[in-house]
């Protein structure tokens, strides 16, 4: 259910998504305390390379941390195995990176 | 000074792998009394039909451990005033796995995951080699020290919620003795042992609940060898060697 690889791509995709989660609520601090306006907040990410390098990223270490938890929670409980824990597992993949990536484009896009 | 009851009121799970049911008993009380001394008093006085499994009686063969009171024990070194609810004893079959009988579980599936886990000997030398001699300071040899008291009594097994939950991954005896061996400097299969312990029903589907370490009779640490497997599995990995 959860080999050398599979483990080893969680626990990094952990640890890349730790200092993005830390630096993410720093920023919605700063956004917030600043008193930032939607419309601010948009333009400076519109067009910027380094916040859709930033949020493109954990959306993509999202994607398979959360897909290979979820297929280890899934497999325990209701036993399910071969391909369709695959399926399962590269479906949630793809669909939560399609959501996240489209959440990004929406707010970097120039 | 505690009082001694005059009877103990036990459970006893009778039937086989297609289903069954707990039957009642009473058990005369004594000052000193383990739980296989009940199990063998019902055996002998009430029951001669009832099958469990034992040996040594000392807690060193490790086969008649069971479920008292949902706890998996070794019964002939457990006192029933340590394992005893009120004036109740509950005792089942080891969980996660199979049952022949009553409380006597099939243990096949447990040895052949030691198998499976290349927790046996490889041989880095011939019959006429010398000997080479390890000292106790030896860091391998301190690892691989810490864990070869297991006595393969299922406890570790029975307790951990990760078999339960895949009745495929290897388990904490099967992959401390991995350890064990990956370990013993005289030992040639590292990195067999790695690659066993890789695979889908490997080493890494441990959730560290901690379960084998907390029932563990030795007081030995299946949880922390697991962790140690996962170091290496994974340092191999970068280098190449497994994966």
């Amino acid at each position: 259910m959860l080999n050398l690889r599979l483990y080893l791509v969680q626990r990094m995709s952990a640890m890349i998504m730790a200092p993005l989660v830390l630096g993410h609520i720093v920023v919605m601090i700063y956004a917030n305390r600043g008193g930032l306006s939607t419309g601010e907040i948009l333009g400076r990410t519109q067009g910027s390379v380094f916040w859709a390098t930033y949020y493109g990223v954990f959306v993509a270490v999202v994607s398979l941390h959360a897909a290979i938890g979820l297929r280890v929670i899934l497999a325990e409980t209701t036993g399910l195995k071969g391909p369709a824990l695959g399926v399962f597992t590269w479906g949630f993949c793809l669909a939560t990176l399609l959501l996240g990536g489209h959440a990004v484009w929406a707010v970097v896009a120039p | 000074m505690r009082s001694v009851p005059k009877h103990l009121e036990v459970s006893i799970w009778r039937g086989d792998s297609a289903g069954g049911y707990f039957e009642d008993f009473q058990v005369p009380a004594q000052k000193n009394q383990t739980i296989l001394d009940v199990v063998s008093w019902i055996q002998q006085n009430e029951d001669a039909t009832l099958s469990y499994r034992y040996a040594c009686r000392v807690g060193m063969c490790g086969s008649c451990a069971m479920m008292v009171n949902g706890v998996p024990r070794w019964t002939c070194r457990t006192h029933v005033n340590k394992a005893m609810k009120g004036n109740r004893l509950e005792v089942a079959p080891l969980r996660n796995m199979p049952v022949i009988k009553d409380l006597a579980t099939d243990m096949d599936v447990f040895f052949d995951k030691w198998v499976k886990a290349e927790g046996v000997h490889h041989p880095s030398k011939t019959r006429e080699d010398v000997i080479e001699p390890i000292t106790g300071d030896n860091i391998e040899r301190a690892k691989a020290n810490a864990g070869i008291e297991c006595i393969n009594c299922a406890v570790c097994y029975a307790a951990c919620d990760t078999v339960r939950g895949n009745p495929n991954y290897l388990g904490p005896a099967a992959l401390q003795r991995a350890w064990t061996v990956y370990n013993d400097v005289k030992d040639a299969g590292k990195r067999a042992v790695l690659a066993a312990v890789s695979g889908r029903d490997g080493c890494h589907n441990c959730h560290t609940q901690g379960s084998c370490t907390l029932y563990c009779p030795n007081d030995l640490d299946p949880m922390g060898a697991i962790a140690g497997l996962k170091r290496a599995t994974i340092a191999a990995a970068f280098k190449k060697e497994v994966g």
